[in-house]
């Protein structure tokens, strides 16, 4: 799949002073399952998937998904939103329904498939994702994990075009985090492309395809996973990658 | 959850047993007056009062009737006004604002005594009751409106983007997220509203409409009766405020997560 951004300008109001995110956003990538999105806090990640997700509108520049161009136009994001899954980093899920019927909501409402097929569809996608023996239960009676891959399943269970994850692991705790990771890799099989925000370094080194890093809204590099991981362009990319290899080399 | 059962067992029985409570004092309290009364005229004024039961009945079924119709109008008056409040046009939002803060501010007696003679009278508006019924909804669906709008705006941002995310409408969204999450913290405060309306509608006797407390008022200006008269009253307005309280815990039991 292939995302191309140009021109691309997004400003927000930060103590009411307009503050430039986005000024003259341009890349080009190509990827086939997994493009992750890595940099420092505020470099525009979560921006930027937004944008990809129809979530968010920039001032100008054009997005481009697949060779098509996609409208900023109330109506064509509509549309657009429903080819996509997203999952945020908490509070995915609805928390008045059961699991199932989470899963079920885009089928039956958005889909308006009838009930009977939606959760026969929904009960599939959460036994593949081993989640059947908590289909029943509401939100808050699942663990982190849990209630992130039900969003996962949520997310998957109208077979999207692309699938959107903004820092899926970012509130769980270390044993939840290797269980959703663990799902997200998993994910290849089902041969649909993510466009993923982390900072689980190791796991985007082995997940992913292509790499993208931002950092103060500018795209300082990108490329394939190998050869960004093993040869950074810049001296501030070294610098990142050294302090996100973790605390264990400080150690004797 | 056995604790948690066992708890709201507890709590129930404390209801009952406080609602047991209160009406036997009720009783004693009423059986003594009545003792007291037929000391002196032993029944001759509840008998005299109850000649006019048909009275009562009829303001009864008016009351009734007002409360009904202005709680429906009421709740569609204020889910409109919540919208309009919430809308992406400014000099809406600014509109609704106004006519919710001259609402607010000023009593209900005077809205009632301007709405009927100055306005009803300027659009030839002849019945009084459907101009109070008017009244009385526009009055709670300013408040109405405030309490849906503050339910809604303490559901989370993410359930607003996961909604956007999956592809649903505003309406949709609104259907099948935003409310059912924003029923439950407002049933309380919704069930105190609608009870208030019911006993604001008492002040409607102020411009003749023959409900219960221009009933009891006429009843008691035949009679002379005045505790035969006005203790009717209380108890006709408590038989339609009290299911309703009754109600909302009921639906917020059923509604918990």
């Amino acid at each position: 799949m292939n995302i191309t951004i140009a021109h691309l300008h997004k400003s927000f109001l930060v103590h009411h002073r307009l503050k430039n995110l986005f000024d003259d956003l341009s890349f080009s990538i190509t990827f086939q399952h997994v493009l992750a999105l890595l940099g420092p806090s505020g470099g525009g990640k979560t921006t930027l998937l937004r944008i990809l997700a129809g979530l968010e509108i920039p001032e100008s520049g054009s997005l481009t998904v697949d060779g098509k161009n996609v409208r900023f136009d109330t109506k064509s994001l509509y549309h657009y939103r429903q080819k996509l899954g997203v999952v945020f980093q908490q509070q995915n899920l609805f928390p008045h329904l059961t699991a199932l019927e989470n899963v079920m909501l885009p089928l039956t409402v958005v889909q308006r498939l009838e009930h009977a097929v939606a959760k026969k569809k929904a009960e599939e996608i959460l036994d593949q994702l081993q989640l059947s023996a908590h289909q029943h239960q509401k939100p808050h009676q699942l663990s982190g994990g849990q209630g992130q891959r039900v969003a996962i399943a949520r997310a998957l269970i109208t077979r999207p075009q692309f699938l959107l994850f903004d820092e899926p692991t970012s509130s769980l705790d270390p044993e939840m985090k290797s269980e959703v990771l663990e799902l997200i890799a998993q994910l290849r099989s089902f041969q649909i492309p993510l466009v993923l925000v982390t900072h689980e370094m190791e796991f985007a080194k082995k997940c992913a395809d292509q790499v993208i890093y931002l950092a103060n809204g500018k795209m300082i590099d990108q490329g394939a996973t190998k050869h960004f991981f093993s040869h950074p362009k810049t001296e501030e990319l070294k610098r990142f990658l050294e302090l996100t290899r973790g605390v264990d080399h400080l150690l004797p | 959850m056995t604790f948690l059962k066992e708890f709201s067992l507890r709590k129930n029985r404390l209801l009952w047993g406080s609602i047991f409570l209160l009406s036997l004092i009720t009783v004693s309290i009423a059986c003594n007056f009545v003792f007291q009364a037929s000391m002196r005229n032993s029944f001759s004024k509840w008998i005299l009062v109850g000649h006019y039961r048909n009275v009562f009945w009829h303001g009864w079924l008016e009351t009734f009737f007002i409360s009904v119709t202005a709680l429906l109008l009421s709740c569609f008056l204020g889910a409109l006004i919540v919208t309009a409040r919430r809308s992406s046009l400014k000099s809406l939002r600014l509109l609704t604002l106004l006519i919710i803060e001259v609402i607010r501010g000023t009593p209900l007696l005077t809205q009632i005594l301007f709405f009927f003679y100055v306005v009803a009278h300027g659009i030839g508006l002849q019945s009084r009751l459907a101009t109070g019924i008017l009244i009385l909804s526009f009055f709670s669906s300013v408040y109405i409106a405030e309490l849906i709008r503050g339910s809604i705006e303490v559901i989370p941002k993410p359930q607003w983007e996961s909604a956007k995310a999956i592809g649903l409408t505003t309406f949709q969204t609104y259907r099948y997220v935003i409310l059912p999450q924003a029923l439950r913290p407002l049933l309380p405060s919704l069930a105190g509203q609608l009870a208030s309306l019911i006993k604001d509608s008492s002040l409607l006797s102020i411009i003749g409409i023959s409900e219960l407390t221009l009933a009891a008022q006429q009843v008691n200006a035949a009679t002379y009766c005045t505790l035969e008269s006005f203790f009717p009253l209380a108890l006709g307005y408590l038989i339609l405020t009290l299911p309703i309280s009754l109600a909302s815990r009921l639906l917020e039991k059923k509604l918990i997560l």
